[in-house]
């Protein structure tokens, strides 16, 4: 098992006519992702690595039967994207982009109450469960299937943890990476939920940073409902209050959101911290070891 | 992105709500003119700042001739405030504001509330200079009200926050009104932050609002050409600012290592990596996920502009971002610009064996990395080298 996403997903993406698109979907293609079908408002009838173009996702559904979307588009139009692919029944959309304006999100986030659709993002790396279905940027050989699952805000981050567990001889679950934005799809919460619930998960890897207040309410989950062991690293004990650190949700403002406050919130909930980013697998281990979990390939 | 205090009570003005006169000055002369009409007035330094009070940016002139000596002072003056930094923030103009007689001093303002997807209003009869320091040690001072993006501001909701500042009858109508204009310029210009510190009962009995700041969603300008033009780049760091020309995403620290990565959890993790092992990030800089060999360039010339940077360490794990897109335009940037001090560079993810082909092939001299640790380490003991 794995959650949200596995080896059934069938994967539509919108923009697939753009360089990025058309770059990542080759890569998903080659990870061997069910990739059905692609939407190009206007392009209909054409085709990108073989996938058939479509006008909109609905004419794209009825013929492709897709029950996921991954989203290639620019910020001025992605708002619209999500919605179209929630509108046109995908249970679960993936945006990948970046610097959409803070009032779309949140009437995204309104509109899709109520819905069947997961959104998962944006401004995020996308999701992966190793060896049957990556939907998203990230780099598919640093990962090994196996039984740890990982949460990230960050992208590039979520793949340097990664590294090191497959390093490690550690396999993953599946590795979700929920976004940089102040407003977003699916949060730790959510995620950890899953994981506690699937079978095939047996530790868990989160990766935090300073701002909003979605570590300090992971910690809050994990100490009242988590019986599996979980690691965190959180970024960002080294900025300064007050400056936007890239991600439009990395600040520190009000004395809140700061990286100290999150690791102590995290540590009394039983939480391994990684001081520094090179030390994520070995606080895994840590974690597991103390719950007695072996979370080797093989073992 | 920020604006100035005159230019925020200008957009107030226009939805509305209760700002009073003011005239904004380029010259003491201006301001002397001004004084001149309003009698008794308040001087106010323009610059993206709180705090200025007590940093001397806000002065009471009796006369005309008062007004050009306060004026002729602060205008060309750099002022230093607890929010700027050491370095501050350059004055080129002044709002010189008649004198309000005040029964009363609050705080309120609307912001984006991102756990709820929605606003919140915050409100405090506890207003004026330190409603930080209100916020951390009598949090129970300060009330906050939600506000939906959906049904928009509510007759209720301004009832809650005339109790939380203690307002009834006639003041009530009247904040009820403010909060409706505030709320209407939050939704339609895509702010962040529309904040009026401090809002005052005057001696006659009305509201006024003796302060304002304005922040902006900065994703948001594109729809917002009205808003872009009261962009003033002088009170921007120079680097950041340059670094925006570009699409980098740069924050200038005061360390010595200059640092350019992918990704922002990445770099901020860079810059806590090297301040752990005993080093000094010098900046933050996420190149992004789309950079072309040209950005990355602009990224050497701005870490290279920065005279304290004696190492570089270029870190990059590619997912969306290409590693011999980063190879082309780091060999592309060293062999141009001729870089004269260490450069350690740790390259992983996408296209990876390709990049460091490019890398080794180009014959300049590049300390690899093998990983962030070792990468980090590297690049920490070629700058304390550098520097003896």
């Amino acid at each position: 098992m794995s959650i949200f996403v596995d080896c059934n997903t069938r994967v539509l993406v919108q923009g697939i006519t753009g360089k990025q698109g058309a770059f990542h979907t080759q890569q998903m293609l080659e990870y061997g992702t069910k990739v059905v079908g692609g939407v190009t408002p206007g392009k209909g009838g054409q085709s990108v690595s073989g996938v058939p173009v479509f006008d909109t996702v609905c004419e794209a559904v009825k013929a492709t039967g897709a029950n996921a979307s991954v989203i290639f588009v620019p910020p001025r139009f992605a708002s619209d994207s999500i919605l179209e692919a929630s509108d046109a029944g995908i249970e679960l959309v993936v945006c990948i982009t970046e610097g959409i304006p803070v009032l779309d999100m949140a009437m995204v986030r309104h509109c899709l109450l109520g819905t069947k659709t997961r959104l998962i993002g944006p401004n995020c790396p996308g999701i992966i469960t190793p060896g049957e279905c990556k939907i998203g940027i990230m780099p598919g050989y640093i990962h090994k299937k196996g039984h740890v699952g990982i949460i990230s805000r960050s992208g590039t981050l979520t793949y340097e943890a990664v590294k090191q567990l497959s390093d490690r001889n550690i396999g993953q679950s599946t590795v979700v990476g929920i976004g940089g934005d102040p407003i977003r799809g699916t949060s730790f919460v959510d995620v950890l939920r899953a994981f506690e619930a699937d079978s095939d998960t047996y530790a868990v890897v989160m990766n935090g940073e300073i701002g909003t207040s979605g570590e300090e309410e992971a910690a809050d989950f994990i100490s009242s409902f988590m019986t599996k062991p979980v690691a965190a690293f959180i970024g960002g004990q080294s900025a300064p209050v007050g400056k936007r650190m890239g991600h439009a949700g990395a600040i520190i403002s009000g004395g809140k959101g700061t990286a100290a406050g999150k690791i102590e919130a995290l540590r009394s909930a039983g939480v391994e911290i990684a001081m520094t980013p090179d030390a994520i697998g070995e606080a895994l281990e840590r974690a597991a070891m103390k719950h007695g979990v072996n979370v080797k390939i093989g073992e | 992105m920020k604006i100035h205090e005159y230019q925020a009570k200008e957009l107030l003005r226009e939805y509305g709500a209760p700002v009073g006169e003011g005239i904004v000055a380029s010259t003491a002369l201006e301001a002397s003119e001004a004084a001149r009409k309003f009698g008794k007035c308040v001087i106010k330094a323009q610059v993206h700042s709180g705090a200025r009070g007590k940093a001397g940016g806000v002065k009471i002139a009796s006369s005309p001739e008062e007004a050009f000596r306060i004026a002729s002072d602060m205008i060309g003056m750099t002022l230093v405030t607890k929010q700027t930094g050491p370095e501050g923030k350059p004055v080129h103009k002044v709002l010189v504001s008649p004198a309000a007689q005040i029964q009363k001093e609050m705080y309120l303002s609307v912001a984006s509330d991102n756990e709820n997807a929605g606003l919140v209003i915050i409100a405090s009869s506890a207003g004026g200079t330190e409603i930080e320091q209100t916020a951390c040690t009598r949090p129970q001072c300060i009330s906050k009200i939600p506000v939906s993006i959906v049904s928009g501001f509510r007759a209720y909701e301004a009832a809650d926050a005339a109790k939380a500042l203690g307002l009834s009858g006639l003041l009530e109508g009247e904040l009820s009104g403010l909060l409706s204009s505030m709320v209407r310029l939050f939704l339609a210009k895509d702010c962040s932050l529309v904040e009026i510190n401090p809002l005052v009962v005057t001696d006659s009995g009305h509201l006024l609002c003796l302060d304002a700041k304005i922040n902006f969603d900065d994703n948001a300008l594109y729809r917002h050409p009205d808003i872009v033009l009261l962009r003033d780049i002088e009170q921007e760091d120079a680097k950041e600012y340059r670094a925006s020309q570009f699409d980098l995403n740069y924050v200038s620290l005061d360390g010595d290592i200059g640092c350019m990565v992918n990704g922002a959890g990445l770099a901020m993790a860079t810059m806590d990596i090297i301040k752990n092992f005993g080093g000094k990030p010098a900046n933050f800089l996420d190149v992004g996920g789309s950079a072309t060999a040209e950005r990355v360039k602009a990224a050497f010339e701005i870490l290279l502009s920065d005279t304290n940077v004696k190492a570089i360490f270029v870190n990059i794990f590619g997912g969306i971002m290409k590693c011999d897109v980063i190879a082309q335009g780091v060999v592309a940037a060293v062999s141009e610009m001729g870089i004269s001090i260490p450069l350690v560079v740790r390259l992983e993810g996408t296209n990876v064996e390709l990049g460091r082909r490019i890398l080794n092939d180009s014959g300049l001299s590049i300390v690899a990395a093998s990983d962030m640790a070792d990468g980090a380490r590297k690049a920490i003991a070629l700058a304390k080298e550098a520097a003896r």
